[in-house]
């Protein structure tokens, strides 16, 4: 008997060679879970004929935890702090959608002061999101973190803000259902409002870097094409979907919090390829701007907390309620089913990330491994959210 | 957008061999949903995404809810006249009966279209253990694919026509289903060198005792 396992029959990651008359030799690679452009522990399996893919199975699991079930052995409270992990870059959102579900499973109120609040972070947490997207996508397309790190010192300025406040820099734990859980200073304040103006400034530069490149408009125009009603019957949400020309952010939909209130336009590409979803984050970017110049302005005094909010021990009547936003990376949605008692009986997260690689075998077919790693960048998504 | 009740009543007059009944959600969200029968639930879920008044068609979230058996206690009051003459008791009968348990997978729908929704539906196996088949809805809603895995993965109802029903998330030569009520966790799964607390516990149960450890522990003897 060999010592070794039979590497054909495990799931591992092989490389075997397919003969087929037609076609001449396929090849079938395993990407991942450990390589460098799968954005963390993802896999693809790609056959490929040549240099071009003619298909590609996701593997996922590697990060998964049951986080659901965890969820439903703890009390409401106990999960907030487990959501900053599901997308572990933009835990402000996170925390956000999982208290707008309890909210609306237990019928709570929100006080005005934290729903600005809660609009603050979000959109600073959108920043963080999409800069950093951004720069990921240059990484995969070969620049080799000179993106990133520009975009990078402007997180850091952010996640030294959510430091400030709320004491961690990426596992805010900051909402809570009925408000948020500490009020910012003025000097927080002004420092925000500072960084949010000058923000343009960087997008500035960064745009002057990157939206013209010679190579960047050759490895993304025209690449990865998702057509809008494959999106729509596929359940893309997020710039993905606005990428392809459908206007469809929650923000607007469903009016969530004080969006209402906002002036901010919803930016649609038109091809739906790689550059348009690249643009989509740029000009997304541009509009929370927006959002906070006018949320810093208009920012009322008073409590951040709903009074009657009872956080510990807190028994919603049995039902269920969906609570949805638009997080950076697409509709973060919590379903929970109550029973009466201090658990959720189903506590459930539809993660935008897993969903949005749905068509990322159709986006890659006739491409070649590059295109489909620059791809994958594009559609943005982070594991822990995935594999949950 | 129509009411519940309305949709409910076209689905009828559209499918009447098909059962839809409503389902109330007695909490705050007050979000109602249509329970479907399973045998059409993918005609029907066809009918709800092409229709033009209500042209659902995004599934945005898909996902299995796990009902156990449950004894539930029915308290009936009744009068019993007094064989001695006196004047009737009142006396309350309680009545014990099994309400089946079954899974339970829930869509929430919305229309891109006409920007309007949820429309809630929901589909239920017969029982937990022999008859989990449910009418997969991918070939309606191709969001349903990975989320439709997960749940034969984490639930175990499958989902006839789904084209490619694998386990999404643990992996392949996996046994049970962990999202369910019942699932009991292994007591091995936590390894350390050197054990201990309740891992200890858990190892000593799980492992049985081999002749050196034992020897070991009675060498101190003065």
């Amino acid at each position: 008997m060999s010592l070794f396992p039979n590497l054909a029959a495990s799931a591992g990651p092989t490389v075997r060679a397919v003969h087929d008359e037609f076609h001449g030799d396929l090849l079938e690679v395993s990407m991942g879970p450990q390589h460098p452009s799968t954005h963390g522990v993802f896999r693809m399996v790609v056959t490929l004929d040549g240099e071009q893919i003619v298909k590609l199975k996701p593997v996922f699991g590697y990060l998964h935890r049951n986080h659901e079930k965890i969820a439903e052995s703890t009390s409401y409270l106990s999960s907030m702090p487990y959501t900053d992990r599901l997308d572990y870059l933009c835990s402000m959102s996170n925390n956000w959608a999982y208290a707008l579900a309890v909210e609306k499973l237990g019928g709570l109120t929100v006080p005005d002061r934290a729903q600005y609040l809660r609009i603050i972070m979000a959109e600073l947490t959108r920043l963080v999101n999409h800069s950093c997207l951004v720069g990921f996508l240059f990484n995969d397309l070969g620049t080799s973190f000179t993106p990133l790190l520009y975009a990078f010192r402007e997180r850091e300025k952010i996640l030294d803000l959510f430091e400030a406040l709320s004491g961690s820099r990426m596992m805010c734990n900051y909402q809570r259902f009925g408000g948020c859980r500490l009020d910012p200073t003025p000097e927080w304040l002004a420092t925000a409002k500072a960084l949010v103006d000058n923000f343009p400034r960087f997008l500035d530069e960064y745009e002057t870097m990157l939206t013209g490149n010679e190579i960047m408009l050759a490895r993304t125009q025209g690449i990865g094409r998702m057509p809008a009603a494959r999106a729509v019957n596929a359940g893309i949400t997020g710039p993905c979907l606005r990428a392809s020309g459908v206007g469809y952010d929650i923000r607007k939909v469903d009016g969530y919090g004080f969006y209402p209130r906002f002036d901010f336009r919803v930016p649609l590409g038109t091809h739906g390829d790689t550059y348009d979803r690249y643009m989509m984050r740029i000009l997304e970017m541009r509009e929370s701007v927006k959002i906070l110049q006018q949320a810093f302005k208009d920012l009322p005094p008073g409590p951040i907390m709903d009074p009657k909010a009872k956080l510990r021990g807190f028994r919603p009547k049995a039902g269920e309620a969906y609570g949805r936003l638009e997080g950076p990376k697409g509709e973060l949605g919590f379903y929970l089913v109550s029973d009466g008692s201090t658990n959720p009986w189903r506590y459930r997260v539809r993660p935008p990330s897993l969903i949005n690689l749905t068509l990322l075998e159709e986006m890659c077919l006739g491409h070649t491994i590059a295109d489909s790693v620059v791809i994958l960048g594009s559609i943005d998504i982070v594991l822990g959210e995935v594999d949950r | 957008m129509e009411t519940l009740e309305q949709i409910r009543d076209r689905l009828q007059s559209r499918f009447p061999a098909a059962k839809v009944e409503l389902v109330t959600n007695p909490g705050a969200a007050a979000e109602h949903s249509l329970l479907l029968d399973a045998a059409m639930g993918r005609e029907l879920a066809t009918f709800l995404r092409d229709d033009e008044f209500l042209r659902l068609d995004y599934c945005s979230n898909a996902t299995g809810i796990d009902w156990p058996e449950k004894e539930i206690v029915d308290t009936v009051k009744k009068s019993v006249p007094d064989p001695a003459g006196g004047p009737e008791k009142i006396i309350e009968e309680k009545t014990k009966r099994i309400q089946p348990g079954c899974l339970e997978a829930v869509y929430h729908l919305y229309s891109m279209a006409l920007k309007h929704g949820p429309v809630i539906i929901r589909l239920r196996t017969a029982n937990r253990t022999d008859q989990v088949t449910l009418p997969s809805l991918t070939p309606v809603w191709k969001s349903c694919d990975f989320q439709e895995r997960e749940i034969y993965d984490l639930y175990g109802i499958v989902f006839e026509g789904h084209p490619d029903l694998r386990r999404l998330l643990m992996w392949d030569g996996f046994k049970d289903h962990p999202m369910r009520r019942d699932y009991v966790a292994p007591d091995d799964f936590e390894w350390e060198p050197t054990p201990h607390g309740g891992v200890l516990d858990r190892a000593k149960a799980h492992y049985p005792a081999t002749p050196e450890a034992g020897a070991a522990k009675e060498a101190p003897k003065p």
